[in-house]
């Protein structure tokens, strides 16, 4: 890794490892016992292990110059290693909370362990573990293929992914020792936040100069969807994350805002981190993997711009639908909830998009589980983002809002489509990138993906079978016109969902173990193919030279 | 149209500046009125502040994710008002740095909890939730009775919630640690004190049990206690009293 680096990036990369290990050094002595202590411990201690690393191979051969005609793929292969890692530590943190709610007491009597703090680890985990892993990995891969061009250096995408990484590290860890701000999606604390802006503005600066270096005059339908996803992301982040620390030497800060403002900002955040991490990212994902590996252009170059632009501009109107009946005013509900409805159709277009494309290719995708895991996320998407229309009305809302429906639905979204399009792309992408002949073994893909599609379906029916009971039960009365059921009674009706759901969720991580095992044995022990895709000056893949310039 | 699109997607910064502008809109339209339009949040002139002892219980709420289970937000909806109380106004969520709304109940709602059950039963239930409610799948808080609260930053904690506009005083400032002893210890000096900065209504009362030490279960409890009772305005067009 380090011999592919040039000298000047060597000495950059040890100036910022030091700066690094000072940085953790001030919040260690700062931070003392505390949790931001322990978190400055283990930036120092990371930053010193990688100066190490680095010293040890500062003196190797500098890189020939041939490496500049092909493209750059190591970020890409420790990518995918780290999102199969998080996927599975994500999704085995996942079964555990879930199996807390059939069984309470399985915290082990450990305080980190309750259901509170490990939830966000489980949530953080698969989004942004597996999830984030999962787009830096391929948007390193996809960009420099549909710009044929190699990315401007090798050390912008190592700061990006290694960096992101730590980010990882420390909102997880944070969430153990109660480091939290509460706000979903967004728990982690200040220092943490200001560290993935770093790390952010780099990733659009990396994409910025391989796109100004790129030989294709036209950019690529997959990198507007990036690049809505890192721009947006960073929008998002920054608002939300507005806080005032306490003091410099404790994790605690209190948020800019208050009430009803904070309440709409966090769902103004939570609702697009949903459309610009787990949507644009991974529709961005779709547009470049599903068709190369079906061999088909895309079916509508029009309907990709519309679809774009509908998602861009009306995902960011909805975020008031997670708060119908609340204290925040009528307008901004009703609002929320028209776009969230308009939305659809920008929706159903890119799944339209993605569906039709395989008009000619149905036969391949029934031989072959990696576009199959693409063609059934394409149809989750859909479902999902019916159902989602669908949840955002004001008196549906009023049934859903509050119960396991609402688990559901972003579980159809999580496992149907997120994870089921990652899983195919990286299935796709694993054996280019360590230029194999096919995944070690297609057998293995195959049951990960019937496990990945019944557990998905176990959980996601538990799921709405539960949030529909529990809904109705708190609003049944009886005939003397009082409240039918006491809140304990509708728990108590939930146990054998529970159960189910931990069931379903176990399936679909036993996949993700089996996804890990075949990677591994394709990176090691696959045939060799001759025919790889990663020089600069090779042709295009079909569908990407054939996309349709606009009129 | 399509001719604009063929134009811009060959220009990456243009297409940077597009979806920013795009992005932008939604949210400078709904959110940026709701700090001007004055009806947002209603007028509360008996609202008061937490105490440091009920801002540090706050904090151990948030630390322990329990707004993963339990919402404080009860909606304008009949089987809300009469499971859980009064509905939930914007102003009485006005000095929570950050919201504690929530968006699942896994467990009841909180919004109104405070002076629904006596101390003794908060920390019996927090201790072992199954002793006192044998179906809950809530986890049990053992440790938090064990764990001295720590008091030395309550100033600096005061001092941060008053840059993001609650309005603590210099004088609430200097004697927050006092004054989060006070609270949990009603026969000491530091007890009036309390009382007289935070309002006649401030809970006074050895929460966990133990007046002469400083716990989180005193804090987290006295948090619970003052839940939905910052104010009485959502009382005021409710037939039912406040608690």
């Amino acid at each position: 890794m380090i011999a592919q680096l040039t000298l000047g990036e060597r000495r950059a990369g040890l100036i910022i490892l030091v700066a690094i290990a000072l940085v953790g050094l001030a919040m260690a002595i700062a931070g003392g016992n505390g949790p931001f202590g322990v978190h400055g411990a283990l930036v120092l201690v990371g930053a010193i292990a990688g100066t190490f690393w680095l010293l040890g191979h500062y003196l190797d051969a500098p890189p020939r110059a041939e490496r500049l005609r092909e493209y750059y793929d190591d970020p890409s292969k420790v990518g995918v290693a780290l999102a199969m890692i998080w996927a599975v530590a994500g999704m085995g943190f996942g079964v555990w909370v879930a199996a807390l709610l059939a069984w309470p007491e399985f915290t082990l009597d450990q305080e980190w362990a309750s259901f509170g703090r490990i939830r966000p680890i489980h949530t953080t985990g698969v989004i942004f573990g597996f999830g984030g892993n999962a787009l830096i990995a391929t948007s390193f891969y996809v960009m420099q293929r549909t710009c044929r061009t190699r990315l401007p250096d090798q050390l912008g995408a190592w700061f990006v992914l290694l960096g992101y990484n730590l980010f990882c590290v420390l909102a997880t860890t944070g969430y153990a020792m109660g480091v939290t701000q509460s706000k979903e999606y967004a728990e982690p604390e200040w220092y943490v936040d200001l560290w993935l802006l770093v790390v952010w503005v780099t990733y659009f600066i990396v994409y910025l100069r391989t796109l100004a270096h790129r030989r294709e005059p036209h950019i690529y339908v997959a990198n507007w969807y990036y690049l809505a996803f890192v721009l947006v992301v960073a929008m998002l982040h920054i608002v939300n994350g507005l806080a005032v620390p306490v003091s410099f030497g404790t994790d605690k800060s209190y948020p800019l805002f208050s009430g009803v403002q904070d309440a709409l900002t966090e769902w103004w955040y939570g609702h697009n981190a949903v459309a610009f991490f787990l949507t644009s990212g991974f529709l961005g994902m779709m547009y470049y993997f599903l068709p190369v590996r079906a061999g088909r252009p895309i079916y509508s170059y029009r309907l990709s711009i519309i679809s774009f632009w509908g998602i861009t501009f009306m995902y960011m109107w909805v975020g008031s639908h997670h708060l119908h009946y609340t204290a925040l005013p009528q307008w901004v509900q009703t609002l929320g909830m028209t776009f969230s409805i308009i939305l659809l159709v920008p929706s159903w277009g890119s799944a339209a998009n993605a569906l039709l494309t395989l008009n000619g290719a149905w036969h391949k995708v029934r031989d072959d589980a990696t576009l199959r895991f693409m063609m059934v996320a394409a149809v989750f998407y859909g479902l999902t983002t019916f159902e989602g229309s669908f949840l955002a009305i004001r008196s549906v809302n009023s049934l859903s809002h509050y119960t396991d429906w609402t688990v559901g639905h972003v579980h159809a979204g999580a496992l149907g489509w997120v994870a089921m399009i990652s899983f195919g792309s990286v299935y796709a992408m694993v054996p280019w990138i360590w230029k194999r002949r096919a995944m070690y073994s297609p057998a293995l893909v195959e049951v990960h993906f019937w496990l990945a599609l019944a557990g998905t379906l176990i959980y996601v029916i538990a799921m709405w079978n539960s949030g529909i009971i529990q809904g109705l039960m708190w609003r049944t009365y009886n005939e003397s016109g009082t409240l039918a059921y006491s809140f304990v009674d509708s728990l108590v009706a939930m146990r054998p969902y529970y159960i189910a759901r931990t069931v379903g969720g176990l399936c679909f991580f036993a996949g993700a173990v089996l996804g890990c095992l075949n990677i591994y044995l394709t990176a090691t022990r696959a045939p060799a193919s001759s025919a790889g895709d990663s020089a600069v000056t090779a042709d295009p893949r079909p569908p990407v030279g054939a996309m349709q310039p606009a009129e | 149209m399509f001719r604009l699109h063929d134009w811009l997607e060959q220009r990456s910064i243009a297409l940077a500046l597009g979806i920013i502008a795009a992005a932008s809109v939604g949210g400078m339209v709904e959110i940026a009125p709701l700090f001007t339009i004055h009806q947002t949040v209603e007028d509360a002139p008996d609202m008061r502040l937490y105490t440091p002892l009920e801002l540090a219980g706050r904090n151990i709420y948030i630390r322990e994710g329990c707004y993963a289970c339990h919402s404080q937000m009860i909606r304008t909806l009949r089987d809300e008002v009469e499971r859980y109380g009064p509905y939930s106004l914007a102003v009485e969520s006005k000095y929570d740095h950050p919201m504690l709304w929530g968006s699942k109940r896994t467990g009841p709602d909180l919004a109104r909890v405070g002076g629904k059950y006596s101390d003794d039963w908060h920390v019996a239930h927090l201790t072992d939730p199954r002793a006192v409610v044998p179906q809950s799948v809530m986890p049990a808080y053992r440790f938090l009775a064990a764990k001295a609260l720590p008091t030395e930053r309550l100033p600096d904690h005061l001092r941060a919630q008053r840059a993001v506009g609650v309005p603590y005083s210099e004088e609430m400032i200097a004697n927050a640690k006092a004054d989060a002893f006070g609270q949990a210890a009603p026969d000491s000096s530091q007890a009036e004190g309390a009382k007289a900065r935070y309002g006649a209504d401030t809970t006074i009362s050895s929460f966990d049990g133990e007046p002469g030490r400083l716990t989180e279960m005193d804090a987290l409890v006295a948090y619970l206690q003052v839940l939905g009772r910052l104010t009485r305005v959502p009382y005021a067009s409710s037939i039912a009293g406040p608690p």
